[in-house]
């Protein structure tokens, strides 16, 4: 689905409630014990930092530099109000050996579980011996722990007959994605058995996750491919401003809210009884890289930049309509117009959570500017949420004469972790 | 060989570095796993299990056992920092190493991170270094004599290189190339402490200086490959190269070596293949960069095989680890000659994308766990 997908259910609750000024260091917060972290740093800098004790994963949009608890329900950075940057990668795994990527899957989350709390890795980035690397990069030092989340998804390939034995335990959502009209996918950019999305409100904390998780994976996994995000295109905590997409224009505007948690439970979190036990309270992901024709959409006129979206520049509003919020009439748009082909009564109420980001890799050869949107979308089942909105997409939309997807993968999003003896992934190799 | 390496000033630091690590690399029974030295900080006592010891590394195994986060410093008399370890949260261990000469000097516990602290008068004995593992001893020993050997087997290959070139026969010498550097690039962190020599023999062109004349392999590589002729100035080149290592193997013995410089003498091999060799640029007119390759890992192999026995006790699953990784990028290696007791590779612009980020990646996998035995060495 592409950039601006206006895809979402019931919506807004202005969760920016909770917002404090100052948050502690990530230095004050070495040593912090893990759980106990969160309420360690309001008291040490009166920051409010949410607390999920529903296992709802409803967090609100706290302060910018708070750490957002680890341990719940779900996987911190799916509900959780939308960070600023994003680092995402995916991994092949390297290693045969099943023990090895267990031991793997609990290291990471060892690791995850500190950084998440502004912690260094190991026994640090300073202090040991002399003569060897320390265990910690180092350039998070200092930093706050800046609403850091660590989320792991595993790809179709984990899953192949002859690997660690997973083939009975490969849901039937975790679908291998058809190619749509328009696809131009990268396969050195595309899929992966591991994926890691870290999203913060510093580029260097999400970075620094990514390059010391790959680190302690090194000889088990390696990096496929990673991107860079920067200004999020879409929120979870609905609020005055939508954020704007590449092309200028407002995104998720109805994108489902990390406070609703029966929406989530409809449309994004896997159930008890969707067919795949180890995977209740996850979800499945989809990552799709759309570059942009940047310069020839700066050339196209306003109105029709207008009519493809079916929303005007300045407001946001739908066609006809005075305010962004307003519920949108369809018929009133062209038929071939963004908003009307994504919307969910387009698509048979087809519902996703997204939390794309744009990126900007420099330009390419030719001197255009490498831009777009890293698209990714959650949902409790692929084939009632991407594959629709998408297939209604790619044949008609208007935009596609502006975008085209250049890389593209899927993971099963495993369920939150309980506590200190969890770890990601321990359902399915169990 | 780096072209980051080329200056003499660089060279230079190199060479102060490898120094360094020479004056880090002394052992002390205090750095043996057991022979930490236990901190026990708490809201109001800060307990050291011996407030005197041996010159030298020394660790200090810290327990908070108190309510406050603390920080744990190692003070000379007149309060300037040895070392310091902060943020040690309440009931938590943390380690703290550092490299302490004989003399008085006070341990400070600071609860709450606030103040002064709690201190701790401590004396470090001993002017001299304790005792180095004999093993160790027997492993640079080892690694000297391994190190001229390949210098003195590589005289005669770069012979047989230099006679084609001062004959004029462009095939013979593109034969003896590759196999005249596989000596050099087995010890390359020894054989590039010596600031003068590596800039005049492994230079690559974009690592020149300015007002530096471009002499050694890469540009008689040039010659043979891009010009495809050898010409007057090539034979002269030939003749300066022979000089060169010549000079080299005449010096090589002197050279500076500990069992630290040796470990991270092998990581360094790994990384000259990391971004030299499987970007191609090593090589870049002759694609012979899985020769150069091959030489770079068994010279790390070499020295780690050497410092094994010591490794393997202090850190076993580091050494395990370390087994299966060179196992493993051998095996990569071999899938790229027909036979093995060669150094017929294919050539590097015949391996593609994917193929390189297979070696890539394999070279991280081993880098990664070699980075760590140096301090598996010095424990």
């Amino acid at each position: 689905m592409s950039d601006t997908t206006d895809a979402g259910a019931g919506t807004t609750t202005d969760a920016a409630g909770g917002t404090t000024s100052s948050a502690p260091s990530r230095r004050s917060l070495l040593g912090w014990g893990g759980a106990g972290l969160a309420l360690g740093a309001a008291a040490a800098g009166g920051a409010v930092a949410a607390v999920r004790d529903d296992g709802s994963d409803a967090v609100p949009a706290a302060d910018t530099g708070a750490a957002v608890p680890f341990y719940g329900a779900h996987q911190a950075g799916i509900a959780t109000a939308v960070q600023d940057r994003l680092h995402f990668a995916a991994f092949d795994v390297t290693t045969k050996d099943r023990a090895e990527l267990i031991q793997l899957l609990k290291d990471w989350t060892a690791a995850a579980a500190r950084m998440t709390a502004g912690q260094t890795v190991g026994e640090g980035a300073y202090g040991g011996l002399a003569e060897a690397p320390p265990d910690d990069t180092g350039e998070a030092l200092g930093l706050k722990p800046s609403r850091l989340t660590l989320t792991i998804g595993f790809g179709p390939s984990l899953f192949a007959k002859g690997r660690f034995g997973l083939e009975g335990k490969r849901p039937e959502a975790l679908v291998d994605i058809p190619k749509f009209p328009g696809d131009n996918l990268d396969p050195a950019r595309s899929d992966g058995d591991l994926c890691v999305q870290a999203c913060a409100d510093d580029p260097q904390v999400a970075v620094h996750a990514i390059r010391n998780l790959a680190r302690i994976g090194m000889g088990k996994t390696a990096i496929r491919w990673s991107q860079l995000g920067f200004g999020k295109t879409s929120s979870t905590t609905p609020d005055a401003q939508t954020p704007r997409n590449m092309m200028g224009f407002k995104d998720g505007t109805r994108n489902v809210s990390g406070t609703d948690a029966a929406a989530l439970d409809k449309h994004v979190w896997v159930g008890e009884k969707d067919g795949s036990p180890w995977l209740a309270g996850g979800s499945y992901l989809v990552a799709r890289r759309i570059r942009m024709h940047i310069e020839t959409w700066d050339r196209t006129s306003l109105s029709e930049q207008e009519d493809i979206f079916g929303r005007d520049k300045g407001e946001g509003a739908p066609v006809g309509k005075a305010k962004e919020r307003d519920e949108p009439f369809l018929k009133a748009m062209k038929p071939d117009a963004h908003v009307r082909l994504a919307h969910p009564d387009t698509n048979s109420g087809a519902t996703i959570l997204r939390r794309g980001y744009s990126f900007t890799d420099g330009t390419d050869g030719l001197g255009r500017l490498d831009a777009g949107l890293f698209f990714l979308a959650y949902q409790r089942d692929v084939r009632k949420g991407f594959l629709p909105v998408q297939r209604s997409l790619a044949g008609h939309d208007a935009l596609n004469e502006y975008i085209q997807h250049v890389s593209s993968a899927i993971f099963a999003v495993p369920p939150g972790i309980r506590d200190k003896d969890d770890w990601w992934g321990r359902a399915l190799f169990s | 060989m780096r072209a980051v390496r080329l200056s003499v000033v660089t060279a230079a630091t190199a060479v102060a570095a490898l120094a360094a690590v020479t004056g880090c690399s002394s052992k002390s029974d205090s750095k043996s796993a057991d022979g930490a030295i236990q901190v026990t900080a708490s809201d109001d006592a800060c307990k050291l299990s011996k407030t005197e010891f041996a010159a030298g590394h020394v660790q200090f195994a810290i327990e908070n056992k108190g309510n406050k986060v603390t920080e744990v410093y190692l003070l000379f008399p007149d309060d300037r920092i040895v070392a310091e370890r902060e943020n040690i949260g309440p009931g938590t261990k943390q380690n703290l190493t550092a490299e302490v000469k004989a003399g008085s000097y006070e341990v400070a516990c600071k609860p709450g991170m606030k103040g002064s602290g709690i201190r701790q008068k401590v004396t470090v004995t001993g002017g001299q270094t304790a005792k180095r593992d004999p093993k160790l001893d027997a492993a640079v020993a080892a690694y000297r004599t391994y190190v001229q050997q390949q210098a003195d087997d590589t005289l005669p290959k770069l012979k047989t290189f230099t006679d084609a070139i001062a004959a004029g026969d462009v095939e013979g010498a593109k034969k003896a190339y590759a196999p005249s550097r596989i000596g050099w690039e087995r010890t390359e962190p020894v054989a590039e402490s010596f600031g003068d020599i590596d800039p005049k023999t492994d230079v690559r062109e974009d690592g020149l200086e300015k007002g530096q004349t471009w002499t050694g392999w890469h540009r008689l590589e040039k010659a043979l490959w891009a010009d495809g002729k050898i010409g007057d100035e090539e034979k002269k080149l030939g003749v300066q190269l022979s000089k060169d290592i010549a000079d080299w193997q005449k010096r090589v013995g002197t050279a500076e070596i500990t069992p630290t410089s040796m470990a991270n003498g092998a990581k360094e091999l790994l990384d000259e293949v990391a971004t030299g060799k499987v970007t191609g640029e090593e090589e870049r007119y002759s694609h012979t960069d899985l020769v150069d390759f091959k030489a770079n890992v068994e010279g790390a192999q070499k020295a780690y095989e050497l410092l094994k026995p010591v490794a393997s006790k202090n850190d076993p699953a580091l050494t395990a680890e370390l087994d299966k990784q060179f196992a493993a990028i051998e095996a990569q290696l071999d899938k790229y000659r027909t036979d093995k007791s060669s150094y017929e590779f294919t050539s590097y612009d015949k391996v593609g994308p994917s193929d390189r980020k297979q070696l890539s990646d394999g070279v991280n996998a081993l880098s990664e766990p070699l980075s760590k035995l140096a301090a598996a060495v010095a424990k």
